[in-house]
């Protein structure tokens, strides 16, 4: 079953890249302006998923359960939020490498709060973006937008976490 | 980008010093979970450019407008369903705001963009499972509107 889904996806690809092929081949504007979006996309992600895994697969070897239970998980108070926004402004990539690491955060004994608490925070506090947005919309907006964030990002997260703790709620196991 | 991978080089320099055969099997690791999760990335990037292809043009049609409600929850709404770099989302906001858009809806369009991944579902549920990242987006849409109607608070928009 899930290398049948694998298989499925990968023939997505190789169907979409023949469509762009062709688009480009016959000049078909529609094709082409999809092969350049991709482009843009998946120029970044190539730059930036494989250092991003390999410094999972680090972190994973290299730093314990009590370490990760201590910053993120029942034994730390107030701080596991400091260290969850601490962690988000400092990844590069934004939720497509904050995905993988909360997972492995979580199955190193990171608490649900944390987990979301970092997976929002990253999608909302990416400086690059931050500092043109600023730039274009003006300092107050960004100031705002990122301010009227925090609380909202650490009550929504505890919200999850009440639920799926209710739940007794496992995140997948992604080898 | 020039960081990531000089932090990489150095981390990894730190580990091998430490313990090579540790570092090997962190590395394998990283790169299994990399070719695993990779086809659903890639599905993700053909939905992304594809949504992209209809949504500019919706964008700057359906935004341009000065009804704060509906205009805000169309902001949320297109901002949830949609993904685009930063160097195409904000110089659109910026054409927005000189249109005369208000903030609260500019606000909750760049929020919900960032925050609420339809499009990247392939990739999240991978990681959270199905119903977490539906729970975690509809979470996502609420906290987008909460920040907009701050900032429309903030600017004198709402009230």
């Amino acid at each position: 079953m899930k290398i049948n889904k694998r298989k499925v996806n990968y023939l997505l690809f190789f169907i979409f890249t023949g469509f762009v092929g062709v688009s480009f081949a016959l000049s078909f504007d529609p094709g082409m302006a999809i092969g350049k979006n991709f482009y843009i996309f998946a120029k970044d992600m190539a730059l930036i998923l494989p250092p991003a895994f390999v410094l999972i697969g680090l972190f994973e070897v290299w730093i314990s359960r009590e370490q990760i239970e201590k910053s993120f998980g029942k034994k730390s108070g107030f701080m596991k939020y400091i260290y969850a926004f601490a962690l988000a402004t400092t990844t590069v990539g934004g939720t497509f490498v904050a995905f993988p690491l909360a997972n492995s955060l979580y199955h190193k004994g990171a608490g649900y709060e944390a987990v979301f608490t970092y997976v929002t925070a990253a999608s909302l506090f990416m400086i690059p973006m931050s500092i043109m947005e600023a730039s274009i919309l003006g300092v107050k907006f960004t100031i705002l937008r990122l301010g009227l964030s925090v609380p909202l990002i650490i009550v929504g997260a505890n919200l999850l976490k009440i639920y799926l703790n209710k739940r007794s709620y496992r995140l997948p196991v992604v080898e | 980008m020039k960081y990531l991978y000089l932090f990489t080089i150095l981390v990894l320099c730190v580990s091998f010093i430490k313990d090579r055969k540790r570092t090997m099997k962190g590395i394998k690791r990283g790169l299994k979970k990399f070719n695993k999760i990779l086809p659903s990335y890639l599905v993700m990037l053909i939905i992304i450019s594809l949504v992209l292809l209809v949504s500019q043009k919706f964008i700057v049609q359906y935004l341009g407008q000065k009804n704060i409600v509906l205009g805000t929850i169309t902001g949320v709404i297109i901002g949830s369903v949609t993904m685009m770099p930063g160097f195409i989302a904000y110089p659109l906001a910026g054409i927005l705001l000189k249109e005369g858009v208000p903030f609260i809806i500019i606000g909750g369009f760049v929020t919900s963009l960032m925050l609420v991944g339809v499009v990247t579902y392939p990739v999240e549920r991978e990681y959270f499972g199905r119903r977490v990242t539906i729970l975690r987006n509809v979470l996502g849409v609420f906290i987008s509107l909460g920040i907009a109607i701050g900032i429309g608070f903030f600017y004198g928009e709402v009230f």
